[in-house]
């Protein structure tokens, strides 16, 4: 869609948000609430010279991407609880391998089929530790349709950037729901992208461990494999050069979690000055927990906000820091209790109260306010 | 003939220089694999010569299994060695993305038919263009001998003592699942395969070529016709060399020609397992049918 101002659903934003960003490749199995991210896809791929394909299933969907972007295409899926359990094998391949893709879970209430398609928020640690063996994922937590849109750009910015896959962690609520989007003019969001690898490079035998990324089809006779490899690709299970290559995927997101600081992407906060409590919340479930906060700061309640826009890496320092001298945190999340682990991990002496919400429903603005109220009375 | 040279084409150097590397394969001795691997290099190597097929434009991928590492890492080209049972699902990405890349899919018996089957049948449907060269060895090699969809009924694998299930016949599920080439050999008929492959590898749609291998190290007694009425001396042959003697229960004999090429039978308990090209057909293809979509401009 051209520049300007609409009124479009969470997944129309987010299929917005790749074109923008110059996805021209993607693959997926139809599952609701990613469906309108879906169906946006596979309606404008083809007026960009793009290509959208249905796979047979959400693995093939995964797979498809990865080798999409060794042949230099930018390339997303999108899929829900169900899919992202089935595309986590592949997923740990785009890991290993340093391609970039980008991947969008509209989660819904699971486990399993769940309540199939009410919204729900039970894969973030998913999204953390859901692939076998050791990864560093960048996820981002968008909540509202413009981050829908934003943060898909911002995601395939990232998977450039870094050379790794990126994680959308949309909810059903932000897909399904209707606001105001503004498309930018072409260039002024900006969008980064990838660095070819050419054989002028330093290391020009060397495709992994590195930012470049190279190609198929351009005669550099690439080795990409997911079994444990020298950085030219060979396999090779020597614990030296796995151990570099481990390393090297959480170095880059170490590195990823610093930029997303310095470009205000980690975290947000409001009513923080002398504020005693904190709501902690992300995606659909700050809507309430914003609204339950600005109630409490009517009624003069001194509870700060603070929203997590990335969820992986963790924003732990910036987190802590903002933390350090806070009594009591809540943390508002649509599941039973997860990133509350993480937020506890950094709470230095403060209560940290997890106020969860299961079976499909955002939380009720009004039942955050009484815990926050409840507790700042006792 | 001399020490460097064999009957199919060019000194081994050659073919060593320009198309292989990280040499020796980890093979076992007798394995079907080196020969996969040989005659591979010698379509590509014609192709090339031919002017068909551009050497930086060629793509193998790979799932896992033995069969996945024909070539990785040793074709001297783009290679892309994928999960179990997915390559093909990676290798459709890749071609779609790239129309320009000749996409060769590596696969075994497990890892095409039975983890990845669904993608197998699918790709055919699609006909997405790409090779698929499916190495049936009648067992799961790599994880040790344990029982493949293609296992022949009542063998001892290292999973059932007496292998319950009665085999799949792929080249039959390929025409089914309407592939628009389907061929099948055996390691024995290097030179059907070396002309087979020229032939899918410019097919314009999804080929698909079975080659029955001998894997010697988990598979020999599955080939139990020869064994039998073995002399003492024979016996210990057979024990020595189990892949050579593999071999002789690959060779068939001729029934006749079709698509221009001929048709061998070989008998696999008592079943005979036909041999030849059986399916070569032009349609469109999926890539074909996304570009056009392209021409269909709405509001952009
Ligand atoms: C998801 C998954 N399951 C199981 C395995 C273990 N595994 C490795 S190779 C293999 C079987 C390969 O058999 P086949 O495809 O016939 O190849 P062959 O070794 O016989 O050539 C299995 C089960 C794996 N690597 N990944
Ligand atoms: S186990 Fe069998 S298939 Fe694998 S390399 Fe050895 S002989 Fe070949
Ligand atoms: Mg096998």
């Amino acid at each position: 869609m051209k520049a300007g101002l609409y009124f479009v659903d969470g997944g129309v934003a987010c299929a917005e948000g790749a074109i923008y960003a110059g996805c021209r490749f993607f693959a997926g199995y139809p599952i609701t609430p990613a469906t309108s991210i879906v169906e946006q896809m596979a309606l404008r791929l083809p007026q960009v010279k793009g290509y959208f394909v249905q796979m047979e299933d959400e693995l093939a969907s995964m797979a498809a991407i990865i080798g999409a972007s060794w042949s230099g295409g930018k390339t997303m899926t999108a899929t829900s609880g169900p899919g992202f359990s089935l595309m986590q094998e592949n997923l740990g391949y785009a890991y290993l391998t340093e391609t970039p893709v980008v991947v969008v879970d509209a989660q819904r209430s699971g486990p399993s089929t769940g309540q199939a398609t009410m919204p729900g928020q039970q894969d973030v640690m998913q999204a953390r530790y859901g692939t076998h063996g050791d990864i560093a994922p960048i996820a981002f937590s968008p909540w509202s349709v413009q981050e829908m849109f934003d943060f898909t750009i911002h995601a395939f910015n990232y998977a450039e950037k870094f050379r790794t896959p990126t994680l959308v962690m949309a909810d059903g609520e932000i897909c399904y729901m209707r606001e105001p989007l503004t498309i930018p003019k072409p260039g002024a969001f900006p969008v980064l992208n990838r660095k070819r690898f050419t054989k002028s490079h330093p290391r020009p035998e060397e495709i992994f461990l590195r930012y470049e990324m190279p190609r198929f089809g351009d005669g550099h006779n690439l080795l990409v494999t997911g079994s444990a490899h020298r950085p030219n690709g060979v396999r090779d299970y020597t614990p030296t050069f796995h151990r570099a290559t481990i390393e090297w995927i959480f170095k880059k997101s170490q590195q990823a979690g610093q930029a997303l600081y310095e470009e205000k992407l980690d975290l947000e906060v409001s009513y923080l000055d002398s504020a005693e409590s904190i709501v902690v919340s992300f995606g659909a479930a700050a809507r309430p927990a914003y609204h339950a906060v600005q109630t409490a700061q009517k009624n003069g309640v001194n509870v700060g906000f603070v929203r997590l826009k990335t969820l992986w890496p963790f924003p732990e320092a910036h987190l802590r820091a903002l933390l350090k001298d806070i009594q009591r945190i809540f943390v508002v999340e649509m599941n039973m209790g997860m990133m509350v682990h993480e937020v506890a991990r950094i709470a230095c002496q403060a209560d940290v109260i997890s106020i969860p919400k299961v079976a499909g429903e955002v939380h009720d603005a009004k039942e955050i306010l009484k815990a926050v109220m409840e507790a700042d009375a006792a | 003939m001399n020490k460097s040279e064999n009957n199919l084409g060019k000194p081994q150097e050659y073919y060593r220089e320009r198309y292989l590397r990280n040499l020796p394969t980890a093979f076992c001795a007798g394995c079907g694999n080196g020969t996969i691997l040989n005659c591979f290099v010698r379509a590509v190597d014609d192709l090339i010569k031919d002017k068909q097929l551009q050497h930086q434009n060629i793509l193998s991928v790979s799932g896992i299994g033995c069969s996945a590492w024909i070539p990785s890492p040793h074709f001297k080209g783009d290679t892309l060695h994928t999960t179990h049972g997915r390559a093909i699902a990676f290798a459709t990405g890749a071609k779609i993305m790239n129309p320009k890349l000749q996409v060769t899919v590596f696969t075994g018996d497990g890892d095409g038919a039975a983890i990845g089957g669904n993608h197998l049948i699918h790709a055919a449907r699609r006909n997405i263009p790409m090779t698929v060269i499916l190495v049936n060895n009648l067992n799961y090699g790599m994880t040790g001998g344990q029982s493949a969809p293609t296992t022949p009924l009542h063998v001892q694998t290292s999973t059932y003592p007496k292998h319950p299930e009665t085999p799949f016949d792929l080249s039959q599920l390929m025409l089914g699942a309407g592939a628009s080439y389907v061929a099948r050999w055996t390691t024995y008929y290097v030179n059907e395969i070396v002309a087979t492959l020229k032939e899918a590898m410019i097919h314009p749609g999804f080929s698909f070529i079975e080659i029955i291998s001998q894997c010697p190290t988990y598979a020999a007694q599955f080939l139990t016709e020869f064994q039998t009425g073995l002399t003492p001396e024979e016996q210990e042959q057979f024990r020595r060399q189990p892949g050579a003697w593999m071999l002789k229960a690959l060779k068939g004999k001729k029934t006749g020609v079709t698509n221009g090429h001929p048709r061998y039978q070989i008998t696999l308990q008592e079943k005979p397992i036909d041999l030849g090209v059986f399916k070569q057909e032009k349609r469109p293809t999926l890539i074909d049918y996304l570009q056009e979509l392209w021409n269909n401009k709405g509001d952009a």
